[in-house]
């Protein structure tokens, strides 16, 4: 069963209507369309994510989640047929702007991937490297602590620093993941599916990390999970996919609102039938 | 419906057999193949059984200290060595691998970092094709190219020559190792802050490293054996060379050519204990690098 959303013509969304100045926002999307080569995956996306909060992004495979994700930190740009309409904003900067460097965008909008991908170095190695790679002079011993710290794993290796991270556990490895992402001191830490491949302990771990983060950074997540968008999230985005005229599957946002207006009052029909489990 | 069948499989328990019996057709089959399959592989593994050990039994009565300190004899000499061929070939095989490893390395990074798909795919078509072409093919060429240009024989001319052997191997096996390092890590890598630049020096080519170094060896390896490009582009000699541009170096793979082809027992005694030192080189160089890929991080 195919369903139009009731607000498709009512298309910028705004999780803070009531009380705008209350929350600033970090990113902004402005009628942000995504293609790959000529097929279309992402359309008229219009969000604000307001800095130091959670922001959860839901909603069936395909849907275009980790696609707008890594436009914010632009890491499409490594895939070919990648191409890109509209703005993407931080700090009122178009990061698609002619003259922004990609590289210096990535130092402030850090990432987590799906698969824990620690580098073939040793733990320590893997916290220093961003920091060395961008210039980094104080204290990287320092460095390394704090943001193992940070990312709740210091208990566990700080007996084994120069170990191989590929020896760590799922669980250990994204963490590790965590704490390189907090080692550059980012202003946004994007997650794609962090959870996904690791146990519920783990995972717990994990989403406690992800609570504490929230004092410092401004956090964006994807997440298939919708308990884990309720446990985490401040703010929740669904997003849909629908079949264009030539067949193809392409995203668009539904609905953006508070976690709790998502999961227990939600506008649009699409949103109640998946966060209800009726499909997706 | 349903409840007849279970009715009839509670009353009528059929017998129950577990018991592994040897004379069933599948049983035999299975044995049968699996013994076809063993004697396959034992008559696959028999001629490097029976290289290494006739080259062994051929060259063990000559393999003592005189053969590494002694240079070759001439034609009535008694006794003498192969110390200058032993120097010689690795030598030629030092600048065949200062010339191909860092192109053959960058050319990899280009094709498996950099390069556009279609242009990739025709240069990994090159690469096959110039690793198909044979080494007498090769000696031609770099004598063509290299002697009659500068007008002389040369241990650059011959390490050229072997350079060209060594190159696909490097190549090919550079690229596959670049290919095995997960995206994930170029993109963990680029979601640092890092450059492509950064990303490949300092993570990827120390993930692929291992297997880079394994494929560098066994191209080394195959560089040592080589004859038929040196036939070509230097000359044998008794002596230790002298600088690489010496018209005559000597070295084990043409030693061996030329000692077992003469009617005298002493230097056909050295040929054999060269061809051991030969296979030894290649043995030890293959089994150095499986080491090294032991340590693989992917």
């Amino acid at each position: 069963m195919k369903h139009q959303p009731d607000n498709n013509q009512n298309n910028h969304h705004s999780p803070s209507q009531s009380n705008q100045s209350a929350l600033d926002e970090v990113l902004t999307t402005e009628q942000l369309c995504v293609y790959y080569g000529d097929q279309l995956a992402l359309k008229n996306v219009n969000m604000e994510i307001p800095r130091n909060e959670i922001t959860a992004l839901i909603g069936p495979s395909g849907c275009g989640k980790s696609t707008l994700i890594r436009c914010f930190n632009r890491l499409n740009d490594l895939i070919d047929s990648f191409r890109l309409e509209g703005k993407v904003l931080y700090r009122n900067k178009n990061l698609y702007a002619n003259k922004v460097d990609a590289v210096k965008v990535r130092r402030q909008i850090g990432m987590v991937f799906q698969k824990p991908n620690p580098f073939p170095k040793s733990i320590y190695d893997n916290i220093a490297y961003g920091a060395k790679i961008n210039g980094y002079t104080d204290d990287l011993d320092e460095l390394v602590e704090t943001s193992l710290k940070q990312a709740a794993l210091w208990e566990e290796v700080k007996d084994k620093l120069k170990e191989n991270a590929l020896s760590l556990s799922g669980g250990q490895k994204q963490r590790l993941c965590i704490a390189r992402a907090v080692a550059l001191k980012p202003e946004v830490i994007l997650m794609d599916e962090p959870c996904s491949s690791l146990d519920p302990v783990s995972t717990e771990k994990v989403e406690d990390l992800i609570h504490h983060l929230k004092e410092n950074y401004t956090v964006m997540i994807v997440t298939h999970n919708m308990q884990q968008a309720s446990r985490v999230a401040d703010f929740t985005a669904f997003f849909n996919a629908e079949e264009g005229d030539s067949g193809n599957r392409f995203g668009y946002l539904v609905e953006y609102d508070r976690t709790e207006a998502i999961f227990n009052n939600p506008q649009a029909d699409a949103t109640q039938k998946y966060i209800s489990g009726r499909f997706g | 419906m349903s409840e007849s069948i279970t009715t009839n499989q509670q009353d009528q328990p059929k017998q129950l057999d577990l018991e592994y019996s040897g004379f069933e057709a599948r049983t035999i089959q299975d044995r049968g193949l699996t013994i076809l399959a063993f004697t396959l592989l034992g008559l696959a593994i028999l001629p490097l059984v029976l290289v290494v050990s006739y080259v062994i039994i051929k060259g063990f009565s000559r393999f003592n200290l005189n053969l590494l300190t002694e240079i070759p004899p001439t034609a009535m000499q008694q006794g003498g060595g192969i110390s200058s061929a032993i120097v010689g070939t690795i030598l030629l095989v030092i600048i065949a691998g200062i010339i191909s490893i860092p192109f053959g390395i960058g050319a990899a990074i280009y094709l498996a970092e950099f390069s556009p798909k279609i242009v990739a795919k025709w240069i990994r078509f090159a690469t096959n094709v110039l690793s198909g072409v044979p080494s007498i093919i090769v000696g031609i060429f770099a004598y063509s190219v290299i002697v009659l240009t500068m007008d002389q024989f040369s241990a650059f001319a011959a390490g050229t020559a072997l350079a060209i052997l060594m190159l696909p191997i490097v190549i090919r096996t550079t690229d596959e190792a670049l290919q095995l390092v997960p995206q994930e890590v170029r993109w963990a890598s680029v979601g640092v802050g890092a450059s492509n630049f950064q990303t490949v020096l300092k993570v990827v080519l120390p993930a692929a490293l291992p297997a880079i170094l394994t494929g560098t060896t066994l191209a080394l390896a195959r560089a040592a054996g080589e004859t038929a490009p040196l036939i070509f582009t230097v000359l044998f000699s008794q002596y230790f060379p002298n600088g690489i541009f010496d018209e005559s170096v000597p070295s084990l793979s043409v030693l061996i050519y030329n000692f077992a082809t003469v009617p005298y027992q002493n230097q056909q005694e050295l040929a054999w204990a060269a061809s051991l030192i030969l296979v030894l080189i290649v043995l030890i160089a293959s089994v150095l690098s499986r080491f090294i890929a032991r340590q693989q991080t992917y």
